[in-house]
């Protein structure tokens, strides 16, 4: 038993034969490859939506000799585990969807950078590895197909969140403290060893393979508009019935919280630590890159939470997380915590509190990665929708 | 220094912390080589590429800056300069952020004056230290965007007790990490400008810490003392190791001789101690402030320069002899010059197995101590240990070569104290002395007999050109001027890292009597061709030397000078703060223009250097009185200290 996580019904990822979406693949054009994954619609399943086409679509157009395709399995995310749920039961897949990036980008090297704690699947990923070279489906010439070239390695993360972050995933690969960098230039055209490198979650990957194996037509069956095809979710907290679900983007929180008996739920956390706090008034809206987005983590908080306790818990995850590069993350993290103790101890005046959410506005405006735009977040929507439950404490002795 | 970032693929600096090559297009007017960029309003065309704080400065668009400096690799982690960029839905940082497409930049919005401010505030909420009791009071980056910015209260608090310990431990840098706002100015000076790598950033978030290895004090560590993160730090947290008190009281004592001499670069940097533009030497200003400030003499280390060039240049052609004409094949060539302490420090750390190839004569700093406290001693009839030597330099390692063990061969400290540009600035000030208004006066004889040769010193490349102008005189027979017009050898100058000359010795003229009793003649020299190499800052050093190890067109060089710190003396880490390549270009132009006015300017026709042979060193250049005075030895010192 790889993994812990307990399942009740198989994912659609079980009905998918990755063999099949490789030998789509090698029977296509590079163009047509990257003509399926844009109809597809597909969006980047790590949380910021991107959508895969085009990322695909400018590493292919990047010059340079040498590409990478990196599968970001720093699954770091707090209350998100579906992607070990994917690396477990569907590494095939994920490792199709890899092979595919290459052929259409052009690249000859893959690289999984696993998360540290998950150190424990790497026998099995590096068996599945082997496996796929035995079969001609990793190394050189990929089913008999010349100039197909690939082969993937596997590097372990250390532990820091802020690694889940693409290009200080790269940093971390090339040996550096896990920073991020100046954007531009993207990973895209100047990335690992400043090669042209796609660099893309596990779930999108796997997506990807199952795009190519079944088209594009039958992923956007599923999904919005905007928001195509199916997602895992990873859900936790004061729910019935915790774990990974598959729903279709666009599913409504009211809806999502009955399947998983969490209804009587008075927040939900969507997006983990970096996403946003939805309360109950607005459990109508829908999961979907265009209104909540999600990287797949549904925190659920039941009737009797302090949400001052939860605002404070995911900013001490982030005073601890920042990389420390730039001072309004560094600085404003610490700052924002200090402020949800004073708050605590009901010695924030409203008018310090104006002042935090201002400089929680300032991190979102000009940190400069993801990790400090999203650190506010958290407090920010708590202090918008529950002011009632953060405001008035009763002043504690110092 | 743009170009640093350009060939950023050599450098050890992380990528999070360079500025990245965007693919420029071939030729400068090909189709979209220029892209359009309208900043507040204006517009302008820059190369692709080209950041957004270069394209304002060019339409003369402040942004303020924090983490930038032009000397290096750019970092955007203190976001002060961030702006908005029309399509964008966060603020961008102008240092960081590449123009490869028409874009439209908004820089004082009530988005970016808003975050500046909480950005400020937030680096004041951990800015220990009360401005009227720092070292850089009045030329602090961060006071100054406070006051741009109109901070007039601690919105997120300031710290009342210091965290942590301040590093007194170096002779050279004195470290507050109190006052460290993490810019990482330093860290990327050391590891990426000067390839030493002493500082890094530990741990992380709000833990986050400038340390050395095992955050160890700077005394243990690698460190050249070369002082270059001091003159990049924004704040007071790196300073020098302030003796000015010392020297004070050395003055206020009636029983003590005190002597001071000043290198030829912080003539050309103090004014800007005292707000004048880069580039106004106020050389003979300053000889009157220092005596009305009560030093008993003012020397010119000029002097000892032109003694320096004499002995390293002598030492060169006795190698050249062993090596040519005795065919000794142990003589380590090309020979290294030896007057930056940064630099041997630098050799000795991470080169210890090339210390043969180092001159092993002292430099100017300190022969100049060594012979205050015997010869001027003896002819003056004071006794040495009334004298107090004080040293004036562009220079904070020259404190720790003062303090090395091996520098008291005149029976004494050979150099009591040296002091930094900026702690004369601050001690001329403290005398109620506007420097720029002083009436000029001359160095005190005997030691005030300069060269031009002596003057250049303070330039990259110029101990090469001194020597060069002996060497063609003492060798050729013929004068400089015959080769060089107004004997200025132009090949040599310039401030390219690393380069080097060649000089075809195709005639000989006779041994000049001070050298009779080393060479017969230089019958053996005819013919040759001398290659001299110049390279400043230790990262071009060090590919200097790897070159050398490597059998590359450097080991063909017979002579080498090196300097530590980047433009040479003129940028040293004890130079007034701020430093460009601009400031450092105009303090040479102001050097250069001294040397044009000396008029001698030849170290070997130095009069007083005539003197001291004739009347002290009796044996000559490299002979045993000099070699016990003038010449020391180096400590192989390794990367690993105990």
């Amino acid at each position: 038993m790889i993994s812990s996580v307990d399942k009740t019904c198989p994912l659609t990822f079980a009905s998918v034969d990755p063999d099949a979406a490789l030998k789509a693949v090698v029977g296509k054009k590079r163009s047509e490859v990257l003509a399926e994954v844009a109809a597809s619609g597909l969006k980047g399943r790590g949380g910021a939506g991107f959508p895969t086409s085009v990322k695909w679509n400018l590493a292919a157009a990047a010059r340079g000799q040498e590409k990478f395709v990196i599968c970001n399995a720093d699954e770091g995310e707090p209350g998100t585990f579906k992607d070990r749920v994917i690396l477990s039961d569907y590494a095939d897949l994920v490792c199709a969807g890899m092979t595919a990036a290459a052929y259409a980008i052009g690249a000859t090297r893959g690289i999984i950078y696993l998360r540290g704690e998950y150190t424990y699947l790497r026998p099995h990923l590096e068996d599945v590895l082997a496996r796929r070279r035995g079969r001609s489906l990793l190394g050189p010439k990929i089913l008999g197909k010349d100039g197909f070239d690939f082969d993937i390695e596997i590097r372990m993360g250390a532990g820091a969140y802020v690694c889940g972050e693409e290009t200080a995933l790269i940093e971390s690969l090339e040996g550096n403290r896990g920073e991020p960098r100046n954007r531009p230039p993207f990973p895209v055209d100047t990335g690992f060893m400043s090669r042209p490198t796609a660099v893309n979650n596990v779930e999108t990957l796997a997506w990807a393979a199952c795009i190519l194996a079944n088209g594009a037509e039958w992923f956007k069956k599923h999904g919005t508009e905007k928001s195509t095809g199916l997602k895992l979710f990873s859900v936790s907290g004061d729910v019935e019935r915790p774990g990974v679900y598959e729903f279709p983007l666009g599913i409504t929180i009211a809806e999502l919280l009955r399947h998983v008996g969490g209804e009587n739920a008075k927040a939900a956390q969507i997006g983990g630590a970096s996403g946003h706090c939805v309360p109950a008034s607005q459990f109508e809206r829908t999961i979907a890159f265009e209104d909540v987005p999600t990287g797949g983590s549904v925190i659920v908080f039941g009737p009797d939470r302090d949400m001052l306790e939860v605002a404070e818990n995911f900013l001490e995850f982030f005073v601890e997380e920042s990389c420390g590069q730039c001072t309004p993350c560094r600085e404003g993290s610490r700052k924002l915590l200090e402020g949800v103790k004073m708050l605590r101890k009901g010695t924030c005046s409203m008018k310090y509190l104006r002042e935090l959410c201002g400089l929680g506005q300032t991190m979102q405006l000009a940190s400069k990665c993801g990790l400090g735009q999203s650190a506010p977040n958290a407090l920010l929507s708590i202090v918008e929708h529950f002011k009632d439950d953060i405001l008035g404490r009763t002043p504690q002795a110092v | 220094m743009a170009d640093k970032c350009a060939k950023c693929e050599e450098t050890r600096a992380p990528k999070s912390q360079r500025a990245h090559e965007i693919v420029a297009p071939a030729a400068a007017d090909a189709i979209g080589a220029q892209v359009s960029a309208t900043i507040d309003g204006k517009e302008i065309k820059v190369p692709i590429g080209t950041t957004i704080l270069k394209a304002a400065n060019e339409l003369g668009v402040h942004i303020p800056t924090l983490c930038y400096h032009a000397d290096l690799c750019i970092a955007g982690v203190c976001r002060v300069c961030v702006v908005e960029v029309e399509g964008q839905r966060t603020l961008q940082a102008a240092c960081a952020y590449p123009i490869t497409q028409p874009i439209k930049v908004h820089t004082h919005t009530a988005k970016v004056r808003r975050a500046r401010r909480h950005i400020l505030d937030l680096l004041l909420s951990e800015h220990y230290g009360e401005c009227y009791a720092c070292g850089r009071n009045n030329n602090c980056e961060l006071q100054a965007l406070a006051k741009e910015y109109g901070v007039d209260y601690f919105r997120f608090g300031h710290p009342d007790k210091p965290r942590f310990e301040t590093d007194t431990s170096s002779y050279s840098v004195r470290r507050d990490m109190n006052k460290c706002v993490l810019c990482r100015r330093c860290v990327r000076t050391c590891i990426d400008l000067q390839e030493v790598g002493v500082l890094e950033v530990a741990r992380r978030g709000a833990e986050s810490k400038v340390v050395t290895f095992e955050d160890k004090p700077l005394a243990d560590v690698v460190c050249i003392n070369c002082g270059q993160c001091i003159n990049r730090c924004p704040t007071g947290a790196l300073t020098e190791k302030d003796f000015t008190d010392e020297v004070w009281a050395a003055i206020d004592d009636p029983t003590k001789h005190v002597v001071i001499q000043t290198a030829p670069s912080p003539r050309a940097g103090i004014g800007e101690c005292f707000g004048l533009e880069p580039g106004h030497a106020l050389t003979f200003e300053m000889n009157t402030a220092m005596r009305r400030m009560g030093f008993d003499k003012v020397f010119d280390t000029n002097f000892t320069a032109d003694l320096t060039i004499i002995e390293e240049g002598t030492e060169l052609l006795l190698r050249l002899y062993k090596a040519l004409v005795e065919k000794d094949k142990s003589v380590a060539l090309p020979q290294f010059t030896s007057c930056s302490p940064g630099w041997v420090k630098f050799i000795e750390h991470f080169y210890p197995e090339m210390l043969p190839n180092m001159s092993s004569a002292k430099s100017p700093q300190q022969m100049f101590g060594a012979v205050i406290k015997t010869y001027y001693a003896k002819k003056n009839n004071i006794d040495p240990k009334d004298i107090v030597c004080v040293s004036l330099m562009p220079c904070a390692a020259k404190k720790f070569e003062c303090n090395r063990p091996e520098m008291c061969d005149s029976g004494f400290k050979d150099i009591d104290y040296g002091l930094t540009t900026r702690e004369l600035g601050k001690m001329i000030a403290e005398t109620g002395i506007y420097l720029p208004d002083m009436p000029k006066s001359d160095f005190d004889d005997p030691f005030g007999t300069a060269t031009g040769s002596g003057v250049i010193f303070g330039a990259t490349g110029g101990v090469m050109e001194a020597a060069l102008r002996s060497v063609i005189e003492l060798v050729m027979g013929i004068k400089v001027e015959d080769l060089f017009d107004h004997a200025d050898i132009t090949p040599i100058r310039g401030f390219e890292g690393m380069r080097i000359a060649e000089l075809k010795i195709d005639k000989v003229g006779p041994v000049p009597d001070i050298l009779k009793h080393l060479v017969p003649n230089w019958d053996w020299l005819k013919g040759a061709t001398l290659k001299a190499g110049v390279a400043h800052g230790t990262a071009n050093a060090k590919r200097v030397l790897d070159d050398i190890k490597a059998g590359g067109k450097f080991s063909e060089c017979h002579f080498i000078e090196f300097m530590a710190c980047p433009g040479g003396c003129l940028g040293g880490g004890g130079q007034p703060i701020p430093t460009s390549p601009e400031i450092r270009a105009k303090r040479a132009q102001a050097i250069y223009n001294e040397d044009a006015a000396y008029e001698v300017r030849k170290s070997h026709e130095n009069p007083a250097v005539i003197e001291l042979y004739e009347k002290f060193l009796t044996d000559g250049p490299c002979g045993h009185l000099s070699h016990k005075l003038l010449h020391t030895h180096y400590t192989p010192r390794g990367k690993f200290i105990g």
